[in-house]
């Protein structure tokens, strides 16, 4: 047992408390210690480093309004829309707590999106922080999952048949797709089934998984340390006490600096939560004010905007797109077996690896392809921290042509966002070509990033964070 | 302490417990998974369903549930019947041969039906399940090539069909609209679900 502490006989009566708590529970105040009071954090953080702070913020509010939506919600296919339109009209303040819900939906991923997007301008996903790249994707594939299963609840038309579309796509697995498809649903078809199943999953399965990948995303953190605009390790140098000399305690410099991103955001998320909850139909899709009906797909179907460039992705890759990647297969391997490094016999593995892709791309539907690339354009994030070759973390010291490749991205990646909320392009139209296009940039940034992020002149990384004070 | 020694006994039966428990576990999994499959209500509520097609005129399009899903009636006029012709060289699998979802014996021929007039097919697009709109109307209009000779759009993937519900190629659906088991009754009531009867 640990030395008991004793607080001075004439201690105030809140420090005698503190003591006689520290001497029972001490793991809590080392926990403070540790991700607080202690935790040194770089000094330098700029704008982008607030919405970590604010996905947790996020996360919390869907949790609370998310309880409170359950005690009324029913989930039962014959009772469920009308049950959603109770709380909206009869339930006192339902319609608040619903519409917090589903603007926070949409907030959540605006501020994980910009999270990534951070994380990738900066490198934060570079050695010592892979694991916690690797959590944080793991999240964000929660949050999908959390997404989709929330969609159907409300079981209107876009619900319905954004589900149907989504189970369908298992079923486009070569041999298991249709069984895995039916253990999905339940049922031949969407159904009660699967909503009453997809309940359970939004409001338990999934929301306990994510909380623990949130605490593993955290306290990996925690231990390698916060990365920094710079890409500078600050815990390279340190005063005479060990702390970094570029850190400051995440309490209370850190807690009140994000206590002001917290307002700023809040502003913004109640003015549209108010004044436009349904923000055009980008946040909640007008089809889905119409009840679910399983004879009748309504003219236009998107899904909501965050899963848009991927179900472009997913469009996009038609019968011509297969070929179209059969061909740069086949390049890339030949290319490798010219001018590659390695033994002749890796080269030759890779070559025949190739020729069964193809003929396996050849084999199988484009429809089943379209699913691999939809789910490739996600699972490929975890492999950033070994794509990037780059001899240095942050942008801010890359050769300034990489400015244009990450501008492509983005631009290609916006491209593909706005194409998935459109009516589907006709075939061999210049839209499709443009979102065929937008597609193979996306998976030709992440792909070729080993041979490009090692091009072009790289500034020096300066010793020390750049920091004004202010 | 002592050096540790291993007693290769008390390792056997470790390794042989900790074997039998993890095939308990995964045991256990198995009622878990099983409660993920159909019920057996779920699996009772496919029973064929009887159409009364008197009232259906040509150029009409009735639609009925069958299983969860919608099932299209559409009478086919002559010139629509003639547009067939027309769509073969342009359909992915004009003679509906592939095994994905298999066209009964008595609907593989060039009008996919029964009676030539009436077709029969399962309103749900092979790609990713939405059900397709109608696009009746021939000529050129959004979304559609500017030689459409009327069909089906399915609004999520754009794939296209045309009157026979066959899919046109290079569209992100593999397969044909299924054709399901049916039967006529009589010259105006349809079954649907079973083709075994008369």
């Amino acid at each position: 047992m640990a030395e008991m502490k004793e607080a001075p006989a004439d201690a105030p009566l809140g420090i005698k408390l503190m003591t006689w708590m520290d001497n029972r529970f001490p793991s809590a105040f080392q926990a403070y210690r540790d991700h607080m009071s202690e935790y040194f954090a770089p000094k330098n953080f700029n704008v982008w480093y607030f919405f970590g702070s604010l996905a947790l913020l996020v996360l919390v509010i869907q949790i609370v309004t998310g309880i409170f939506l359950t005690m009324h919600y029913k989930p039962d296919a014959a009772n469920a829309f009308a049950s959603v339109e109770y709380i909206m009209r009869d339930v006192p303040g339902g319609w608040l707590i619903r519409y917090m819900h589903s603007t926070g939906a949409s907030a959540f991923f605006i501020v994980v999106y910009l999270h990534m997007y951070r994380g990738l301008i900066y490198g934060s996903y570079r050695k010592p922080r892979e694991l916690v790249w690797i959590f944080g994707c793991a999240i964000f594939l929660c949050l999908m999952a959390e997404a989709f299963f929330g969609y159907l609840l409300p079981w209107g038309q876009m619900s319905y048949w954004g589900a149907q579309v989504i189970v369908n796509l298992f079923a486009a697995v070569p041999f298991i797709g249709p069984d895995l498809a039916l253990l999905i649903r339940g049922d031949y078809v969407v159904g009660d089934a699967t909503l009453n199943r997809f309940f359970a999953f939004h409001v338990i399965a999934v929301p306990l998984v994510l909380l623990g990948l949130v605490v593993a995303h955290v306290l990996a953190l925690h231990d390698v340390g916060s990365n920094n605009p710079d890409g500078v390790e600050i815990k390279a140098k340190k005063d005479a006490q060990g702390r970094p000399l570029d850190g400051i305690p995440f309490h209370p410099y850190y807690s009140v600096h994000d206590t002001f991103g917290v307002a700023v955001f809040l502003l913004i998320f109640c003015a549209i939560m108010f004044f436009a909850p349904e923000l055009g139909g980008y946040f909640l899709e007008y089809n889905n004010f119409i009840p679910a009906d399983p004879l009748k797909t309504p003219p236009h179907i998107a899904p909501v905007w965050y899963f848009t460039p991927y179900y472009t992705i997913l469009r996009a890759t038609t019968d011509p797109m297969v070929n179209v990647l059969c061909v740069i297969v086949g390049l890339a391997a030949a290319l490798n077996l010219l001018k590659g490094k390695g033994t002749m016999a890796a080269k030759a593995a890779l070559l025949v690896g190739a020729v069964v892709l193809i003929a396996l791309m050849k084999t199988f539907d484009a429809k089943f392809w379209g699913v691999v690339l939809m789910g490739g354009a996600v699972i490929i994030l975890f492999f950033l921290p070994w794509l990037d070759q780059s001899p240095v973390k942050s942008i801010r010291y890359r050769p300034s042509w990489h400015k244009l490749v990450y501008a492509l991205f983005v631009v290609a990646f916006l491209i593909l966002g706005y194409q998935g909320t459109q009516p589907a392009a006709p075939s061999g139209s210049v839209l499709e070509r443009l979102s065929q296009l937008c597609t193979l940039i996306y998976f030709g940034f992440f792909l070729l990033m080993p041979w490009w992020s090692r091009q072009g002149t790289f500034k020096p990384v300066p010793d020390r964070v750049t920091f004004a004070a202010h | 302490m002592a050096d540790p020694v291993v007693d290769p006994a008390r390792r056997n039966w470790l390794m042989i417990t900790c074997g039998a428990g993890a095939v308990g576990g995964v045991a256990t999994a198995v009622p878990f998974v099983a409660s993920f499959t159909p019920s057996e209500r779920a699996k009772a509520a496919g029973a064929p369903v009887e159409v009364d097609i008197s009232g259906l005129k040509p150029g009409e399009k009735a639609v009925v549930e069958w299983r969860g899903k919608p099932v299209w009636i559409l009478h086919r006029t002559p010139e629509q019947l003639a547009s067939l012709k027309k769509t073969d060289p342009q359909v992915a699998d004009p003679k509906s041969e592939r095994k994905t979802y298999p066209t009964p014996e008595y609907a593989k021929n060039e009008y996919r039906s029964r009676k030539p007039e009436l077709l029969v097919v399962v309103g749900i697009c092979s790609h990713l399940g939405c059900s397709p709109s109608d696009k009746l109307t021939p000529g050129p209009q959004p979304s559609l090539p500017d030689d459409w000779a009327g069909g089906f759009l399915c609004p999520c993937h754009g794939s296209t069909f045309d009157l026979a519900g066959r899919v046109f190629k290079n569209k992100p659906a593999p397969d044909n609209l299924e054709v399901p088991p049916y039967t006529y009754l009589s010259d105006s009531k349809l079954l649907i679900g079973e083709d075994k009867k008369a």
